[in-house]
């Protein structure tokens, strides 16, 4: 199979057959049509550090009108929710030891009494660690909202709140003022979808080709290498590029996630990185010799490029080495591309690294599977 | 004469591995050439040659006037394929798959409408252009693969294993189309174990260990070996080129056979 001549007609009679074997093949078809509703709605709603509605176990030893409007103001926060108000502080304790709260609020005696004297009233949190992500989004939010609590009445009753003692270190957050996983989750998600799909789907039709014995008559035709890998990845992009719309739609219906910068540059890099994408299923392909290999191999891939890509644990904390595994996959710096233009409304000036990287990346692992492909045909 | 096959000295080497070497042979248009051989002796890497998907070594060849090397594109164009695994698509229809391949083969629309009715009749496949060729049944399907392969009317057919697998009826029916083919001026060639198939070939060729031992029409082959029974001339190849026992013969077999169970009783 010469790798020179390309005939347009043949390619789309490769083309056309590919649709045809997708429009028979349910599993392939799920894989291109449910996988983005559900990879979106599980990742944006479930893979969530937000704390909402946080089980609050109260003892109130102080039992005044001031405590009780402090705990009013955790009951109405959103954020907690109070379970039960217990009379003893060992029950706080094995309300969290089993779990049935998470967070326990204690106000000691005297409470109101430091609050009318303007001396700092001193209340205790407790936070069950277990689950680190929660513990710490609930702690920081308890002091904010006993910190607004202290200042409100402060302020009502003196005109110089600052007088307690109080740093009033507010940190801006910038792009996600409500620290929403789900704004930072969706952009991730549309470039895990765009990967995933197209890697299994395009490795899949390679490999049955193979598997069933199919190639072999090919090789026979006039077709050419070129044709039949063009012809056949043709339904892939089309797919690829079709989720990556249909994701990025949902997630500005659903999660309220619009696009910030360019939506034209966006889908440019969506482009490139769906180039890499094809590549490396083809890549797998020319491995593996069965769909199930394909499965395994793909996996392989996968899963790693979901842990080290900065889709779910931020990259800065990672030990160098794996970090550095993290940079060579394309992903990672498609995410960054991604939640760039989504979130911050950046262009390339502000990308131009990630993008080189991305494109170098891409070259490398076609420049690979160009060779892999040559070299299997023979 | 004008020949189908004439290649000259053809060797293809894997790294170290020589696996077709110094192979020269001519073979005339509209004859059945039987290449013979045990599995793993070159057969495949000759066939691949020969239809200029892999390119030689060393040596040249023409396939139908064509150059092996430079004009693999026309030979692609101008001979059909067919192996033992009957490559059909079975997720696509009787219909789907002719039509796949005429479009390959760019044949025009009214013509390829013509042919598919042609060879549709030919399979016995009437009334089953819109099944899956998945649910056919053996014989279905590898007739069903030959018209794939003859959808372009090629002038040189090249049949790898055409019968492994289908039952005795089919196998019949398949070699009576087969020779009719070959009587409308078709060349083919054809790769097989079943030595009654390699009996009705106009020339045989006998490859062992990536050499040709012998070529010769099975008459003159009959001769020389004193025996008209092909298998045992194969066997005795094999024999004498591997210095070694191979198996004895059928007959032998079940003599022995018959001995233990007396033995026994």
């Amino acid at each position: 199979m010469g790798m020179k001549k390309m005939n347009i007609k043949r390619m789309l009679t490769i083309t056309k057959k590919e649709f045809i074997h997708l429009k028979r093949d349910k599993a392939s078809l799920a894989i291109a049509i449910m996988m983005p509703i559900m990879m979106l709605i599980l990742f944006g709603f479930a893979v969530t550090s937000d704390v909402k509605n946080v089980k609050l176990v109260v003892f109130d030893g102080d039992k005044t009108k001031e405590s009780r409007a402090l705990i009013e103001k955790f009951a109405n926060s959103n954020y907690f929710k109070v379970s039960d108000i217990v009379n003893n502080y060992d029950k706080v304790e094995e309300y969290i030891d089993r779990g049935d709260a998470k967070v326990g609020l204690v106000i000691p005696d005297g409470f109101a009494r430091d609050v009318r004297r303007k001396e700092m009233p001193k209340v205790q949190i407790l936070v069950d660690g277990s689950d680190p992500a929660i513990a710490r989004t609930a702690a920081a939010y308890s002091m904010i909202i006993a910190n607004n609590y202290s200042m409100t009445i402060n302020g009502i009753k003196s005109n110089q709140p600052f007088k307690l003692g109080f740093i009033d270190a507010r940190a801006r957050v910038l792009y996600n003022p409500m620290l929403e996983s789900a704004k930072f989750n969706v952009p991730g998600i549309i470039g895990l979808i765009l990967q995933n799909i197209t890697v299994i789907l395009t490795a899949f039709a390679m490999v049955r080709e193979k598997e069933r014995g199919t190639i072999e008559q090919l090789i026979m035709t006039p077709v050419t290498s070129l044709e039949l890998i063009i012809g056949k990845l043709i339904p892939y992009v089309l797919i690829g590029f079709l989720d990556f719309l249909f994701v990025l739609a949902l997630g500005y219906l659903i999660f309220d996630v619009a696009v910030r910068g360019s939506l034209l540059l966006l889908i440019f890099f969506g482009l490139v990185f769906l180039i890499s994408a094809l590549a490396m299923g083809m890549l797998i392909s020319t491995i593996a010799k069965t769909q199930l290999q394909a499965m395994q191999a793909a996996f392989a891939i996968l899963l790693p490029s979901i842990l080290l890509s900065g889709f779910i644990f931020p990259r800065e904390s990672m030990p160098k080495i794996i970090y550095y595994i993290g940079n060579l996959f394309p992903i990672t710096y498609f995410l960054e591309i991604l939640r760039g233009i989504i979130l911050k409304g950046i262009g390339i000036d502000l990308l131009y690294k990630n993008m080189l990287s991305l494109f170098a990346l891409t070259f490398i692992i076609v420049l690979i599977t160009m060779h892999k492909f040559k070299k299997t045909l023979d | 004469m004008e020949y189908a096959i004439s290649i000259k000295n053809l060797t293809k080497k894997f790294g170290h591995f020589t696996a077709v070497d110094n192979l020269s042979f001519d073979i005339p248009k509209g004859k059945i050439f039987g290449f013979l051989g045990p599995n793993g002796s070159g057969k495949s890497t000759t066939i691949r040659m020969i239809c200029g998907v892999i390119t030689p070594t060393s040596g040249s060849g023409k396939v139908l006037g064509y150059d092996l090397v430079k004009e693999s594109d026309k030979i692609k164009q101008n001979i059909g394929y067919m192996s033992q695994k009957f490559s059909l698509y079975e997720d696509l229809t009787v219909e789907e798959n002719l039509d796949f391949y005429g479009s390959i083969y760019q044949i025009p629309r009214k013509e390829l409408e013509e042919r598919k009715k042609e060879l549709i009749e030919m399979a016995g496949l009437k009334g089953k252009e819109n099944s899956l060729a998945g649910t056919l049944s053996g014989g279905w399907k590898q007739r069903l693969a030959l018209g794939c392969a003859l959808i372009h009317r090629p002038k040189l057919l090249v049949l790898d294993e055409p019968t492994a697998g289908v039952d005795p009826v089919s196998r019949r029916e398949f070699w009576h189309l087969v020779s009719r083919l070959v009587k409308e001026g078709i060349t083919a060639l054809v790769t097989t174990h079943y030595m009654d198939e390699a009996s009705i070939c106009d020339i045989i060729g006998f490859i062992y260990n990536s050499k040709l031992i012998t070529i010769d029409t099975p008459e003159n082959l009959y001769k020389t070996h004193g025996t008209e029974n092909l298998e045992d001339i194969f066997i005795k190849y094999v024999k004498e080129l591997s210095n070694k026992d191979v198996v004895s013969s059928f007959k032998e077999i079940k003599a022995s056979r018959n001995g233990d169970e007396k033995d026994e009783h």
